[in-house]
């Protein structure tokens, strides 16, 4: 049985990041023509937040408490 | 270059590789070997959420709005990480009370209402069956794409097959026989299939894999790479607009409506329900889940930007639609496996949202729609008939059919109206409106049925009225003017600018008036009154389901008899009879008793519930069992007791508080009169060597004059006689002091007899001033007296009051003034008493001994006055004789003018 412990707390608080990372203001910052490996930036910036975000929900899930 | 018989032949193996799929499934299932208890088949089923909207559309969108077409994934990407606290919760609550269905979900929470859970069901199909259609629609495209390619690329056309003649329709009906194989073979109280999951995590497999060596081939094999690949869009300025958010992605609250709808779609869609909730074969398998499912919607949205530019770029500007790119590219270079393998993919991708979808709108329709309806007409005798179960199981077939039939017909009828991703904003558009009933009914307790069913109502009308009719019009059904100049052409109902806001996207504008209107209502409603008692017990179950143990929770709110061949014959007739001996037997196990020493008790009503619960639904449920439980309703307050544990304990601590104060108030009680005993005691003792010493004083004169008599004979008569007079004297105060010790003790102790009768004040008093004019006179001292004629006369013991009427005079004339000595006596009254006063001129008593005078033996004792007179009982025998009469006595003086000495007597009728 799933008990609720940190690690719903370090979830929600990676929800709060999350929405941060992939709303406005954030996302504005991103807007432009930039290119960065020849890939657009804002493109590369939500993978790479996303890519980051699911990074850190793994560690959050799967890390050991001891 | 493909045949068609070829696509045909692919497109129905590959189904019926499915059906070997789930066949193994079920079979493994059956020999106990789940193939599916492990978190990554959990994770590859919730991937249904990717259907052909992701797998073809996606790259359509991408095509005209750049990254405008991610938020849908990171929405749910976002939700995930909330799985922890949001879905945990759905799955525990489901899995204790066999919900099978978002439907049932909501109406059980709300008191299990039939009215809420057929609402929420027409909410369901009304808004999934054009996303059915969708995926109807891709196929057919999909089909007519690689047999027409390269000509007529932009619009296939499927209205100029008849229906015989469309592949689709074959395909649809083959779904439907897989869907009802699998998805209904029996009926099972938890509702689990878990073949069909199998089958779905395998399409989860296929469309990726397809989807991404689409994608690779197009980066590494059309172009160089991601480099060389955005390198050639940039120079084109309209595909490099595409790259910049806020630019051609459309503005910002677009893409945050776009997300926020996606994270609820994630868990309010009726499949994301079915496959994370009722197929959940293990709740830590969500653990995993939570970062594996983004991980998924990743992975398969890497190559949809680099797709939909390498199609904008390879073909002239509008020759194909941007839909069909995953075809399309392959084919144009000549990859026929490739092609062969995305239409899989892209096949996949429908099937598994169709077979899903229509499985989860099926239970929901026979459950909450069809059989209350059912159970409700008396005629059919449906509650007597002895076996349900072949009826539910063709009433989910015969839903299937019609669910799968309605979503052909729209599509037949209406597909070509919209893209792809458009249609499937209307559908998640239409299942958001669950969130305020489903998220408020886990998190709220005071949501209520009349505040969920309003919400839901307004929401779902403002829905239809700005969503789903609109797209009629564009579609032709209705007239444009509709959409263009409003109802009745009224220009603040414009359908897509309601009350006249305008800038937003149509689906933007839809969730804010919907929201506004289902959150408002649910929320106002809900606090207009109390939830009722069977509210606000299924509140508490599910908003603190994390908090109590698993087991025993649904039954404490329950009261009543049963016996448990009822029940097994009820469950008998929903899952059949063989299966209900099983499952009661599996309970008396489970609980470790013998089959017939089971008793009806609310555990066992409750797991009967619950079981046929997952075959009808739980407001059905509830019905049925409450026609052969003989239950005892609890009423709002009774539940309100059991359930609030936290102001139990609090009545309890104030329970105790109050008891403490009693305790308290008690013992200071006790303690005051053990200490007025103390007191009393005190005062016998002080009394009774006061009177000793009182007695003594006159006994040892008497005897000592005795003796000087005796020791003398030869005395001269003088002396004598004045010797013998002392004698006497003392003798009579002694006579007087022992009188009047038991008088006091007899008033006191309630023995003394009284002789009531009326008396005339008037008279009264003239006997006492005559009977002491004597002494006034030889003392010399002035008496008047004022008692005016006409006073009233009094009940009393006359005797009484003119022992306390001499007393008094005895009193004045013993302290008034030596020189000018003057004592007056008056009586007056008033309405309700006679008064007497008596008035010396003497030195008056200090404020101090005012109250002392009162007291046994005391004896206001002044230097200048010399030595006491009088035995110190006098006072305190008139106050005793006063007030059993009811009446006062007190005294008034100041020190130096005198003292006043009054007594009241009330006038009839109390006086005794």
């Amino acid at each position: 049985m799933i008990r609720p412990t940190l690690k719903g707390q370090r979830l929600a608080a990676l929800f709060l990041l999350g929405f941060l990372l992939f709303n406005y203001p954030l996302l504005s910052l991103f807007s432009s023509y930039t290119r960065i490996w020849g890939i657009p930036l804002v493109y590369l910036y939500i993978f790479l937040a996303w890519a980051a975000v699911i990074a850190l929900m793994a560690l959050v899930i799967e890390r050991r408490e001891h | 270059m493909l045949s068609g018989a070829l696509i045909v032949v692919l497109s129905f193996a590959y189904v019926g590789l499915l059906f070997a799929i789930a066949y193994w499934g079920d079979k493994r299932a059956d020999a106990g070997r789940s193939l599916i208890a492990n978190p990554y088949i959990y994770t590859l089923s919730l991937a249904v959420y990717c259907t052909s909207w992701t797998f073809y559309g996606s790259v359509g969108r991408a095509a005209t709005s750049g990254i405008g077409f991610l938020p849908i994934y990171l929405g749910p990407t976002l939700m995930a990480a909330l799985w922890w606290y949001v879905l945990l919760k759905m799955v525990r609550i489901s899995k204790e009370h066999r919900i099978t269905s978002i439907a049932d979900f909501i109406a059980s929470r709300y008191g299990k209402s039939h009215l809420l859970g057929g609402l929420v069901t027409v909410i369901a199909v009304l808004g999934i069956v054009p996303y059915i259609a969708l995926q109807l629609k891709a196929i057919s495209a999909s089909f007519s794409t690689i047999l027409q390619y390269p000509n007529a690329l932009v619009t296939a056309a499927p209205e100029s097959l008849p229906f015989l003649q469309d592949n689709t329709f074959y395909i649809a009906m083959l779904l439907a026989v897989f869907t009802i194989l699998f998805g209904t073979r029996h009926l099972d109280a938890s509702e689990r299939h878990e073949g069909l999951v199998a089958a779905i995590a395998f399409e989860s497999i296929v469309k990726l894999v397809a989807f991404i060596a689409v994608g690779v081939f197009v980066t590494y094999g059309m172009y160089d790479g991601f480099d060389d690949l955005f390198g050639k869009a940039a120079q084109i300025p309209q595909l490099d607009a595409l790259l910049v958010q806020g630019g051609a992605a459309g503005n910002y609250s677009t893409w945050a409506s776009l997300t926020v709808l996606s994270m609820l779609a994630i868990i309010l869609l009726p499949r994301q329900f079915q496959v994370a909730v009722v197929e959940n074969v293990d709740e830590r398998h969500l653990n995993k889940a939570i970062w594996l499912f983004p991980l998924y919607l990743f992975a398969i949205n890497i190559f949809v930007l680099p797709i939909a530019l390498g199609g904008l770029m390879h073909f002239p500007a509008g020759s194909v639609d941007a839909d069909t790119f995953v075809l399309t590219l392959p084919l144009s270079e000549q990859k026929t496996w490739l092609t062969l393998l995305a239409f899989i993919g892209g096949l996949s991708a429908a099937t598994g949202m169709v077979i899903v979808e229509t499985i989860a709108l099926s239970t929901m329709v026979c459950n909450d729609l069809v059989m209350p309806i059912l159970l409700r007409w008396k005629f059919l005798r449906l509650t007597e008939r002895r076996d349900l179960s072949r009826l539910l199981i063709a009433i989910r077939r015969s839903a299937i059919v019609g669910v799968l039939a309605l979503g052909y017909v729209y599509f037949y009828l209406a597909g070509e109206a919209y893209a792809l991703v458009s249609i499937g904003l209307i559908s998640f558009s239409a299942v958001a409106q669950f969130a305020p009933a489903m998220l408020g009914g886990l998190f709220w307790k005071g949501g209520t049925r009349l505040g969920a069913l309003a919400g839901l109502s307004a929401g779902f009308l403002v829905w239809l009225y700005s969503l789903l009719l609109p797209s009629f019009a564009k579609s032709g059904w209705l007239p444009i003017t509709f959409l263009t100049e409003g109802m009745f052409g009224i220009d603040l109902l414009k359908p897509q600018q309601l009350f006249g806001l305008a800038g937003l996207d149509d689906i933007s504008h839809c969730l804010f008036w919907s929201m506004l209107a289902n959150i408002g209502l649910y929320v106002t409603v809900s606090l207009w009154r109390r939830p009722t008692a069977a509210e606000h017990s299924q509140a508490n179950l599910f908003v603190d389901v994390l908090r109590h143990v698993a087991a025993g929770s649904g039954p404490k709110f329950w009261r009543g008899s049963a016996t448990v061949a009822d029940l097994q014959t009820l469950l008998g007739r929903f899952i059949g009879p063989h299966r209900a001996a099983e499952s009661i037997a599996a309970y008396a196990r489970s609980q470790g008793i013998a089959g017939e020493q089971l008793s009806a008790n609310a555990v066992l009503v409750h797991y009967v519930e619950s079981q046929i619960a997952g075959a009808i639904g739980s407001a059905s449920a509830r019905d049925m069992v409450a026609s052969v439980v003989d239950e005892e309703p609890l009423a709002l307050d009774e539940v309100m007791t059991i359930i609030d544990e936290a102001s139990q304990a609090l009545a309890y601590s104030r329970q105790l508080e109050q008891k403490s104060l009693e305790l308290e108030a008690a013992s200071k009680e006790l303690r005051d009169a053990n200490q007025r005993l103390q007191e009393l005691d005190r005062l016998k003792d002080d009394f009774i060597s006061t009177v000793t010493h009182e007695l003594r004083t006159p006994l040892t004169s008497i005897r000592a004059f005795s003796e000087i008599l005796s020791d003398n004979p030869g005395l001269d008569g003088a002396q004598r006689a004045k010797f013998l007079g002392i004698i006497t004297r003392e003798s009579e105060r002694l006579t007087r002091l022992i009188n009047q010790v038991l008088d006091l003790a007899k008033i006191e102790s309630g023995a003394a007899e009284w002789h009531p009768g009326t008396v005339d004040m008037r008279e009264l008093i003239e006997d006492a001033t005559g009977a002491l004019s004597q002494i006034y006179n030889t003392r010399g001292i002035a008496l008047s007296v004022q008692a005016p004629a006409g006073l009233p006369p009094v009940t009393a013991d006359r005797d009484r009051i003119m022992q306390v009427v001499l007393n008094l005079l005895a009193n004045a004339a013993n302290f008034c003034d030596k020189e000018r000595s003057a004592v007056t006596i008056s009586a007056s009254f008033s309405k309700t008493s006679l008064r007497v006063d008596v008035t010396d001129n003497g030195i008056g008593i200090s404020d101090a001994d005012q109250t002392v005078v009162f007291e046994k033996f005391r004896q206001v004792s002044d230097p200048a006055a010399g030595k006491p007179k009088g035995s110190g009982l006098g006072l305190v025998i008139s106050r005793e004789i006063i007030q059993h009469h009811r009446g006062r006595l007190w005294v008034s003086s100041k020190r130096g003018q005198g003292s006043t000495f009054s007594f009241t007597l009330p006038l009839s009728p109390a006086g005794t």
